[in-house]
């Protein structure tokens, strides 16, 4: 096998378990989707060209809510601004790869290829440039075409769930499932923290605005206090 | 019920705007650092955008006319504790999504 083949499939490998993540994950947009009034190739089309879960589960929710174009626009895409930092991080990496396949491979940055791949690269920092890719690629093979396949399933089974079922928790359970194991150093709870307090005083906005002012305030919040310890541990 | 127009509109410029923003450093950028202030901050982004996103809809659902129903807020909670504890979504969703389950069919 050469180097480039062994990369791809190490890059499989590694992501492995992301499958059993992703699965209900998509197939729970499906669902929610389909419930919202989108049909089976509104759904699909969503999947295919956003390819960005929780961005889409935001626009989905703001969207039944009346939220203003704009608005919807903003906090989906602030959702995914996190990209910006896996873009950042994987280009020294990367930055040497045609252009073609870089082009591909920013489509398909997600928070599984990313965090398989840095920390690959982080290990075998003299890989060749295409084994890098190959191993990205390797790495999107257990999560992308099941992410599709699983969409279409939730949106095929869509219609099929009575309302008795309280489907439209779905979606705040599913965030607060993602939120959670973020949870892990005292910035992210202030910012969480701040997040859940200001969109309650700010819920009497008109729609969607409470959550991006919400957001301002807790990202703010966050760095200001991650500021703080830095300069505590340099200091102390 | 969502809007068609609205979808119509909003889906073709997320997708534009969340590729721009994978290719950005990746594919244009190149090697150039972000300010450490900037990198600090969107550091904090998913966990300031997403809470925010539900807590209204978990204090005063839509589902129950806005009033906070102790089935959801139950549910949120263990959402929450198990997320926390195991450090896994899935596992985060089933424990919320029984609890309401649960709650839901106690309370008939």
């Amino acid at each position: 096998m050469t180097e480039t083949s062994a990369a791809f499939w190490r890059g499989a490998r590694h992501s492995l378990p992301f499958t059993i993540v992703v699965i209900p994950f998509a197939m729970l947009f499906g669902v929610v989707a389909t419930e919202a009034g989108l049909n089976v190739l509104e759904t699909m089309m969503f999947s295919v060209t956003v390819f960005a879960g929780a961005s889409q589960f935001a626009a989905l929710q703001l969207m039944q809510d009346n939220a203003p174009t704009l608005i919807v626009l903003a906090t989906a895409l602030a959702v995914n601004l996190r990209m910006v930092m896996y873009s950042v991080a994987l280009a020294p990496h990367l930055g040497r790869a045609p252009l073609g396949w870089r082009a591909l491979m920013a489509y398909f940055l997600v928070d599984q290829s990313f965090a398989v791949s840095s920390i690959e690269y982080e290990r075998n920092p003299d890989l060749p440039i295409m084994a890098k890719v190959a191993f990205f690629f390797g790495a999107l093979l257990p999560v992308a075409p099941v992410w599709y396949v699983a969409s279409l399933g939730g949106a095929l089974a869509g219609r099929a769930i009575p309302p008795e079922y309280a489907l439209d928790f779905a979606l705040p359970i599913t965030f607060l499932a993602m939120v959670a194991p973020l949870l892990r150093s005292l910035p992210h709870i202030l910012a969480a923290g701040v997040s859940i307090l200001m969109s309650l005083l700010l819920a009497g906005l008109p729609w969607g605005t409470g959550v991006l002012g919400a957001a301002a305030c807790a990202m703010a919040a966050g760095a200001v206090l991650d500021w703080r310890l830095e300069q505590g541990r340099h200091h102390g | 019920m969502v809007d068609k127009g609205q979808l119509w509109t909003v889906m073709p410029l997320l997708a534009v705007g969340t590729y721009l923003i994978r290719f950005s450093f990746l594919g244009m950028l190149g090697n150039r650092p972000l300010p450490a202030w900037l990198t600090r901050a969107l550091r904090y982004t998913a966990v300031a955008v997403l809470p925010g996103l539900v807590a209204p809809g978990v204090l005063w659902p839509a589902a129950t006319g806005g009033h906070p129903d102790p089935a959801r807020l139950a549910a949120a909670g263990m959402t929450l504790l198990v997320g926390v504890i195991t450090r896994s979504v899935l596992g985060a969703i089933l424990g919320g999504a029984v609890t309401l389950y649960a709650c839901l069919a106690l309370m008939g």
